[in-house]
């Protein structure tokens, strides 16, 4: 069902005001794969992501879908195609989570629709993948963070798209449950083919869980490619300015970034004395 | 992944516990349904002389009934009438407002939207000597340029819910002084009138102000109506109801004209009948639980809110008040109310 969905985006500017943040950019989303878009605080990838999914029009250039312009194609089309999951979305007060998850079917549904056997269907489909099944009759509002993480992407699943945006997926999530929903959108990639773009802070996640990552920087790409020719020591001081060292994940063969902080230089052979104690303590710091 | 055979399982559970919840819903809206019928029959029965179910109904039915005809269908209906009708308007204005801003707050009549509808209609009475229809239109007006300036006064890259309010406050006190200068300039001091636009009345219910007030149902409760599923995708945010294929500023400025101008209609016609606005929403999303909307149940709550009080404000005591006495007396409470739950939770209830 993915065969031929096509986004990119040329000579895309977009601005807040009048503050330009991203200028003249050119992406192709690589169809049926993982996309990461890395970059660092206000680069611009989130606005990126937004206006992949008509969240934001252009200052100039287009984004353009299957071969034609976003803006000039009715939201709703455009809703049944491309799926986001916003950074913050906010969850009506005491909805049952079947009733959240059905809200995805907003795009299948006229102004007056009554509900389908299939809406139903997409809803229990879209519940088993995301393994909330049990949870289904709960109130929204008792779930614990993960578990609501799951019901807003159990949510984009039931809006049945090709192509799935992410915006920062994993963030306010403890380290197992970020594996756990990045684990549940491979499945979804592999499963279904469905092509997969977030925005990822962690750049060890984005290098292990990404078929491509963009690396973007001041609203430009920096660097795109595979994960291993774009996590390297030179973009990374490139794009946040910070210097690493890049090892192999012994259990995915991806590339892990160490950063250098100040305190953390190379241990000089035989020098014996503790590397703190050269450098010197910041002074807020309690001894 | 589960099997097929599990999967359909599932699904049928999903479509029951869903039909559950919308018959329960159902209920909730049909019994608020039926005590707004109750409180209307007992609007048309209940006055200086009681008159039994039978008669009313044969004056409905067109018969003439010596004594009734003329009390139920000339003076008891048209109040009746227009109870019902404003207090729909006041509940689906109001819970317009509160659900687009997300804040209880944010109801038209305590941002001053009311007061500004209620201050152009009294200049256009007192000052103009308009007749109905043209006092509605002021109304209208009135509302749209409150709305529009409270509006204008708040935005600074996006509205803020909690500037809106204050400013909202600061507006609505302007404006009720306007109210109370145009009223001590009228000729005569006429204290039903002066009740009517400083808190409400439908002592001065007439066929004439009814009309007004039914023709602006007619026409926007539908168009709410269609909103609604969108202006439920909002509530998840407005990122979330583009991806969702909902055109998120169109949606709610139409939402919000529609509101402004149901509240208008109603004022025109019932005066700003005090809190409706603001008691119904929160009132009916505590009655009926969580729904995709609230816009009928409110509607019904402001109803019944103003044909309850109406009653209790003709008769409960040795003199009758005007109907906003009552609606005022307990709308007070319950913005405390309201302050104290939002500051503990945080500003965001």
């Amino acid at each position: 069902m993915t065969v031929g969905r096509s986004l990119s985006a040329h000579d895309l500017s977009l601005a807040y005001g009048d503050r330009m943040v991203v200028q003249d950019l050119d992406v192709q989303v690589p169809p049926g794969r993982i996309t990461a878009i890395i970059g660092g605080n206000g680069c611009g990838k989130s606005t990126l992501l937004r206006a992949l999914v008509r969240l934001m029009r252009p200052r100039a250039g287009h984004v353009v879908l299957d071969g034609r312009a976003l803006h000039e194609r009715p939201t709703k089309e455009v809703a049944r195609i491309v799926g986001l999951l916003p950074q913050s979305p906010i969850a009506p007060e005491g909805i049952a989570v079947a009733d959240l998850v059905g809200r995805g079917r907003h795009p299948h549904q006229g102004a007056f629709a009554r509900w389908s056997a299939h809406d139903d269907e997409a809803v229990a489909e879209a519940l088993d993948a995301t393994g909330i099944a049990h949870l289904s009759d709960r109130s929204v509002d008792e779930l614990s963070g993960g578990q609501r993480q799951r019901v807003w992407i159990a949510m984009a699943l039931a809006q049945q798209t090709d192509i799935l945006l992410l915006d920062e997926p994993t963030t306010f999530l403890d380290v197992a449950h970020q594996i756990d929903v990045l684990d549940l959108l491979t499945d979804l990639n592999r499963q279904r083919g469905t092509t997969i773009v977030m925005v990822l802070h962690d750049m060890n996640l984005a290098a292990r869980y990404a078929d491509h990552v963009f690396a973007l920087r001041d609203g430009a790409i920096v660097a795109a490619g595979a994960p291993a020719e774009v996590i390297t020591p030179p973009v990374i001081r490139d794009v946040f300015e910070l210097d690493c060292v890049v090892i192999e994940d012994p259990l995915s063969g991806a590339p892990v970034i160490l950063p250098r902080g100040r305190h953390h230089v190379p241990p000089v052979p035989a020098a014996g004395g503790s590397a703190d104690a050269a450098q010197g303590r910041p002074a807020e710091e309690p001894a | 992944m589960t099997s097929v055979a599990a999967r359909s399982g599932l699904a049928r559970r999903v479509a029951a516990a869903r039909r559950r919840r919308s018959r329960r819903r159902l209920v909730a809206t049909g019994l608020l349904a039926f005590a707004v019928a109750v409180a209307f029959a007992l609007t048309l029965m209940v006055g200086d002389t009681f008159y039994p179910p039978g008669e009313v109904i044969r004056v409905l039915a067109g018969e003439i009934v010596p004594g009734a005809s003329f009390t139920v269908g000339e003076l008891r209906l048209p109040r009746a009438a227009l109870g019902l009708l404003a207090g729909l308007c006041f509940g689906m204005a109001g819970v317009t407002f509160q659900g687009i801003l997300r804040n209880p707050l944010a109801a038209p009549d305590v941002i001053g939207i009311s007061a500004g509808a209620s201050a152009a209609a009294v200049t256009g009475i007192v000052l103009l000597s308009l007749d109905e229809a043209a006092v509605s239109l002021l109304a209208l007006g009135g509302a749209l340029g409150t709305a529009a300036t409270i509006f204008l006064l708040s935005h600074r890259g996006g509205f803020a819910g909690t500037r809106l309010i204050l400013i909202g406050i600061g507006v609505a006190a302007m404006l009720n002084s306007v109210v109370v200068f145009v009223l001590s300039r009228a000729a005569a001091w006429d204290l039903q009138a002066a009740t009517r636009w400083l808190t409400g009345s439908l002592n001065a219910a007439t066929w004439s102000a009814v009309v007004p007030t039914a023709l602006a149902c007619a026409v926007l409760i539908p168009l709410l109506i269609s909103q609604s599923r969108a202006l439920a995708a909002l509530r998840l945010g407005d990122d979330s109801a583009a991806a969702l294929g909902v055109r998120a500023t169109p949606t709610r400025v139409l939402a919000l004209l529609a509101g402004t101008a149901l509240l208008a209609f109603a004022t025109a016609g019932a005066g700003p009948i005090s809190f409706v606005a603001f008691m119904a929403g929160p009132i009916a999303m505590r009655l009926v639980g969580p729904a995709p909307t609230h816009l009928v149940s409110s509607g019904l709550v402001g109803a019944l809110l103003v044909l309850a009080a109406d009653l209790v404000a003709q008769f409960a005591f040795a003199t009758r008040y005007p109907v906003g006495v009552v609606t005022g007396a307990l709308g007070a409470p319950f913005l405390v109310f309201l302050l104290i739950r939002l500051n503990r939770s945080g500003g965001s209830a």
